[in-house]
């Protein structure tokens, strides 16, 4: 189980390519309780959640392992993972894309992302990036019949090379940047402003001295 | 132009904008519970920060709570580190606590309207993805995850794009049997699971006004499972009766200088949208989901749709349904034999959804291969149950009256679905593995029909399930 070696550290964390093979993980609507069944979210850390991305599909009820992309000895090592519409949808559960990140995932594909969970991904520092359905389906076809395909997303030229192929991909345009300037961990961006989230909190109706005058 | 409630409320919290064109977003009300918030505190912790403001911050316990025995220490050992966690977290940065035990716990968005801490005008924050049920308050609720948390605890704000506002504009009269529950399902079935990514959904219409609050936060509740990560409706004099002498609500003068903010903060008559939809209610049926997400769902007189009638999107998930739940397409929902009935969750464990579930269980008996389960969604709904004689219904009629917490919504505590069991509930999501056995099977319905088809050990049509049921869509007696 690889980590990535930013993942860790905190500031000025820029990041812009992602390099590697990838997992075509077929299915619209991937759910959060897919990605991490609730029973491993009794933990007080993230530490050991890897091992449990997809547990419930990848393993029967004797623990025998299932046919499942994840489980698949030729994409091993695999780090960029490519799935289809509405990913992550349901739970707010931060647990699922830190599952991922942990199992060696460092960038998602897809046709579109549910929105908790693209937030998720960005706060991580993990790009989550929508290309067509078209696009999604042949890449998926192409890392199929050659697993160890080489693919590079580029965040600055929003593009995704595979083999001789080239794409566009989409991003929000905050979550790019916030990624290729290192921002992504938001905390020390949002603290800078103390003093206006001060003013702000004691002009609000709700919060002042006077309250609602 | 004249601006929706969802637009007033965010320029309101709107601290600045970030280099990266998010807007830093000021957050009024963070609510926070052990399944989410550690991870945040640890983060916190590593880097020497304090709570910014914890007395804008209020925990619960509910997701891993059991409902049987809740003496501490809880068997269950991983439960039980989390709960201390929390109990470690809150005491240490002085923030609430309503733990186990107090007459305020229970799921965090039951307790947060319950004690007036949700009001009209806030922007709310939890790391839930039902924190959209505190928009039927005309407050704005975000569900957030860890990292976010974080920032919220130590910053009190959150880094976020602005997403656009659909208007879902509801008319016509719920016939007898029919519920808030039924509207959302059939909203969800009609837009689709992700049809609301990017969207903020503001609820209005005449149907809608005329819903109690309790209704409203079912609607706004299942906002995410249409992909809408935020759900509101504009408040009114119901709002404001409702939030009357509660703990945390203003009272005396403050409380009219009060409405007279909250209404100044609904959307304006000629707001502009950036879409809306439309929905007549007069022919609605009671809903039940088939299949694996909560867009798949008919009117209970309906059949399962057949491959070919569906979008060629919707075919590959329609597939994996039939395949889990082991149904035909074409087949209808009515007799299929349930082996656990489930009345609770943040979405239907409130009050309402209690007397409307024991009035169908008066006097009858659950059927004797059916489990089933009545589990309020706070201590405070609990407390009012028993007055009201309620948890004797149940009782009675061989339902287990449990404790207060998310139970078998997402089965974090003991309360599970066992192998291939399929279970009526009346909670938000009905995904493979959801309740706890990965092979495990949900139907999702309104408690009056799990009521009804734990009483008959099947799915049954409440409506043709006793004449004079008695029911309007508010709970009260027609």
């Amino acid at each position: 189980m690889k980590k990535r070696a930013h993942a860790k550290e905190h500031d000025t964390q820029r990041v812009s390519r992602i390099v590697g093979t990838a997992l075509p993980l077929r299915g619209n609507d991937i759910d959060t309780d897919q990605i991490i069944p609730a029973r491993f979210m009794k933990v007080v850390t993230f530490d050991g959640l890897g091992q449990y991305a997809f547990y419930d599909v990848r393993f029967d009820e004797n623990g025998q392992e299932n046919r499942h992309p994840f489980n698949e000895r030729e994409y091993k090592g695999a780090n960029i993972l490519i799935s289809n519409s509405n990913f992550g949808c349901g739970s707010s559960r931060e647990h699922a894309p830190q599952a991922l990140m942990r199992f060696g995932i460092e960038a998602v594909v897809a046709e579109s992302l549910a929105e908790i969970f693209a937030g998720n991904c960005a706060a991580m520092g993990v790009p989550a990036v929508r290309m067509t359905r078209d696009q999604i389906e042949e890449l998926q076809t192409a890392v199929e019949a050659d697993p160890g395909l080489q693919i590079e997303i580029d965040l600055l030229s929003e593009s995704l090379k595979a083999g001789a192929r080239e794409y566009r991909f989409h991003i929000s345009s905050s979550y790019r940047s916030a990624l290729l300037n290192g921002s992504w961990d938001s905390t020390a961006v949002l603290l800078s402003q103390s003093e206006a989230i001060r003013r702000k909190g004691k002009s609000l109706p709700y919060l002042n001295e006077n309250p609602f005058k | 132009m004249s601006k929706n409630l969802f637009n007033k409320i965010w320029d309101l919290h709107k601290v600045g904008a970030l280099p990266t064109g998010q807007d830093q977003l000021f957050i009024g009300l963070h609510l926070i519970h052990e399944v989410t918030s550690p991870q945040a505190f640890q983060m916190l912790e590593e880097r020497g920060l304090p709570v910014m403001y914890p007395e804008r911050t209020f925990a619960t316990v509910d997701h891993i709570v059991p409902t049987a025995n809740q003496a501490r220490p809880f068997e269950d050992s991983l439960a039980e580190e989390m709960l201390l966690a929390l109990e470690q977290n809150t005491e240490k940065h002085g923030i609430e606590f309503f733990g186990l035990g107090s007459e305020h716990q229970g799921i965090v968005h039951m307790i947060g309207p319950e004690l007036g801490l949700t009001q009209p005008g806030m922007t709310i924050a939890c790391g839930d993805s039902h924190t959209s049920t505190h928009g039927a308050f005309g407050a704005i609720g975000f569900g957030i995850g860890t990292s976010q948390i974080r920032d919220v605890l130590a910053s009190q704000c959150i880094a976020i794009n602005r997403p656009r506002v659909r208007k879902i504009d509801v008319s016509g009269t719920l016939g007898p049997g029919v519920f808030a529950k039924d509207i959302v399902l059939k909203i969800i079935a009609s837009l689709g699971v992700h049809g609301g990514i990017g969207y903020a959904y503001e609820y209005a219409g005449e149907t809608i006004r005329r819903l109690s609050m309790e209704e409203r936060m079912t609607i706004c509740n299942m906002s995410i499972e249409g992909g809408a990560r935020v759900g509101y409706i504009n408040p009114d004099r119901t709002t404001f009766e409702y939030l009357k002498g509660r703990a945390y609500a203003p009272a005396n003068s403050a409380f009219d200088d009060a409405v007279a903010f909250w209404n100044s903060i609904a959307s304006e008559e000629d707001a502009e949208y950036d879409d809306v939809f439309e929905l007549n209610v007069d022919e609605l049926e009671p809903m039940v989901t088939w299949g694996i997400n909560p867009g798949q769902a008919i009117g209970i007189t309906e059949n399962i749709p057949r491959l070919s009638s569906l979008a060629e999107e919707q075919r590959e998930v329609a597939k994996k349904a039939y395949a889990h739940m082991d149904f035909e397409e074409g087949s209808p929902m009515r007799g299929r034999k349930i082996d656990v009935a489930f009345v609770g969750s943040c979405t239907n464990g409130r009050i309402s959804d209690l007397r409307e579930a024991a009035e169908l269980a008066k006097g009858r008996r659950v059927h004797p291969d059916v489990k089933a389960l009545v589990v309020p969604g706070s201590a405070q709904v609990a407390a009012q149950a028993e007055r009201e004689g309620l948890d004797k219904v149940f009782a009675e009629a061989g339902f287990q009256w449990r404790g207060a917490g998310c139970s078998m919504c997402l089965a974090m505590n003991p309360d599970k679905l066992q192998g291939r069991e399929l279970c009526a509930s009346s909670s938000n999501r009905n995904f493979i593995g959801r309740q706890g056995s990965p092979t495990g099977r949900t139907l999702l319905m309104s408690p009056a029909m799990v009521a009804a088809a734990a009483v008959s050990g099947e799915v049954v049509d409440i409506r043709d399930f006793t004449p004079g049921y008695g029911l309007n869509h508010g709970g009260e007696r027609v």
